[in-house]
């Protein structure tokens, strides 16, 4: 008799590398995540310097990754550069440089966002409390901000863990392209494509779905 | 008579080429309540701003207690632990308690003991009547509660001057008096206070002097029998006149807007 598609995925290592190839796609996203975050606060504090070359530049920037898709960013970056400029990229470097672009443009705009919905007179009262400059920020401006920042910020996060996806595109083996190898091996199985995409789905929901409870939970608290 | 505690020299002021203010001078001494009164955009909030430092002067001196706080540009936070200041908008800290509202100054700006500084935070609520408030978040406040923390937080600082601007003019009217009274109390108790206000009753029970500006410049300075009852100049009688109502019996008696401060 035959097994019923699920089972497939306890077969051997089947479940393991799965959970590998989500692994890939995790890593590469915290790893986007955490560049994308150092980079917007730069992002954020060029587009409040007042200087006008810089304001524009991250209009530029902002606007392109907006309009672009990433996919075609992908293959810019991993096929074009490499016959370009002759640099072999990896698939997972070529990922992290096209997603920080994009990571980077998104969560500058959201920090700027948050920096410039606070009311000016926080600062003054703040000031006029004789703070320094510096303890405004710090007990004041940077606590507000944050609280504005974090839900947003977080509902970035699950879009990249989501877009990471993608990869598989150029290359990198994550958790999709382990699904369709294993799929391949049992091509006699016909259910077997429902049960691991079925089994990806759920994975994936395992992973954002406590980042948006998070979100909700955080705005609730802080509105 | 003594050294005045704030000295105001001829000092100007401009926005984009436009002169707010135009060469104001003002003393206070201690202990004394100045009020500042005068029509909407005359210059009044930005007096009060140069006082501490949020705007800089373009020409004139300012003293405190015999040491020029204008034109500088560095350490300008010691002068404004000096200066208390409320403002109209409540601007307390929103993610943080009353308590710590109150705590954040005189701990992180003058370093003093957190313990010591809160029993004297909780005897102050005790005294405007919000001492059971004290660990409350301030968006649970209604806006007259808040002015009342303001002017604790203010205090809690222990001010040679407390700057006053419009504290009650985006409150609800039954809760105008309540903030008044802590301000009546304050003044009282010895504070130095120059405030802005449009408020008249309050402005005569309050002050020891009132000013009145307008265009830039002091036009009438008295003290409050005379500035209310007999105004000197005919742009003060003309900015009192805007403040009352004829009756529409026409029998010539005339009703003050503002009850507050009664
Ligand atoms: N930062 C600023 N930039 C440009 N103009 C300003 C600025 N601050 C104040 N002004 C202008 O200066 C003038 C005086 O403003 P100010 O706020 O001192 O008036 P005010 O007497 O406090 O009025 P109100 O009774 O309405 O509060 C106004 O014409 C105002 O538009
Ligand atoms: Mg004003």
């Amino acid at each position: 008799m035959q097994d019923l598609g699920i089972s497939i995925l306890f077969k051997g290592i089947n479940f393991q590398r799965l959970l590998g190839g989500l692994w890939v796609t995790l890593r590469l996203a915290l790893l986007t995540i955490g560049l994308s975050t150092v980079l917007g606060l730069l992002f954020a504090l060029l587009m409040l310097s007042g200087r006008r070359w810089a304001k524009f530049f991250c209009r530029a920037w902002l606007e392109i990754v907006r309009f672009m898709p990433q996919l075609v960013l992908l293959y810019l970056v991993y096929f074009g550069f490499a016959r370009l400029f002759g640099w072999d990229l990896n698939g997972e470097v070529s990922a992290l440089i096209v997603f920080t672009f994009w990571g980077a443009a998104e969560m500058g705009d959201l920090i700027r966002g948050a920096l410039t919905s606070i009311p000016r007179h926080q600062t003054e009262s703040a000031e006029a409390l004789g703070l320094t400059r510096g303890q405004v920020y710090q007990y004041v401006l940077i606590p507000q901000t944050v609280r504005r920042l974090l839900p947003q910020a977080i509902n970035l996060s699950t879009r990249i863990i989501k877009t990471t996806a993608l990869v598989k595109m150029i290359n990198v083996t994550e958790v999709l392209k382990v699904g369709q190898q294993i799929i391949g091996q049992f091509y006699r199985q016909p259910d077997a494509a429902f049960w691991v995409y079925f089994v990806i789905f759920l994975l994936y929901f395992l992973v954002c779905w406590p980042f948006s409870l998070l979100a909700r939970r955080l705005e609730k608290r802080w509105a | 008579m003594a050294e005045p505690i704030l000295r105001v020299r001829e000092i100007h002021k401009s926005f984009d080429s436009t002169g707010v203010l135009r060469g104001v001078s003002l003393d206070i001494q201690e202990g004394e309540v100045i009020v500042i009164v005068g029509p909407s955009g005359c210059g009044k909030s930005t007096l009060l701003r140069c006082i501490n430092g949020l705007e800089t002067v373009d020409s004139g001196e300012i003293w405190l207690r015999g040491e020029k706080i204008s034109g500088r540009t560095r350490d300008l936070y010691r002068v404004r632990q000096k200066i208390g200041m409320v403002f109209q908008s409540y601007d307390l800290f929103p993610h943080m308690k009353v308590m710590d509202n109150l705590l954040l100054g005189p701990t992180k700006a003058l370093g003093r003991p957190r313990q010591e500084v809160e029993a004297e935070a909780l005897r102050m609520l005790e005294r405007v009547g919000l001492r059971e408030k004290a660990y409350a978040l301030p968006r649970t406040l209604s806006g007259g509660q808040k002015q009342r923390v303001a002017l604790v937080r203010a205090m809690l600082m222990q001010p040679d001057i407390l700057l006053l601007d419009e504290i009650t003019a985006a409150l609800d009217p039954e809760m105008v008096s309540e903030v008044l009274n802590v301000v009546i109390d304050l003044a009282r108790g010895g504070m130095t206070m120059a405030i802005v206000t449009h408020e008249m009753r309050f402005a005569e029970a309050v002050a020891d002097r009132v000013l009145f500006l307008e265009d830039g410049h002091v036009v009438e300075e008295g003290t409050p029998e005379v500035f209310f009852h007999h105004p000197q100049t005919e742009r003060a009688q003309q900015f009192l006149r805007s403040f009352t109502y004829a009756s529409k019996r026409d029998k010539g008696e005339e009703q003050p807007k503002n009850n507050a401060g009664d």
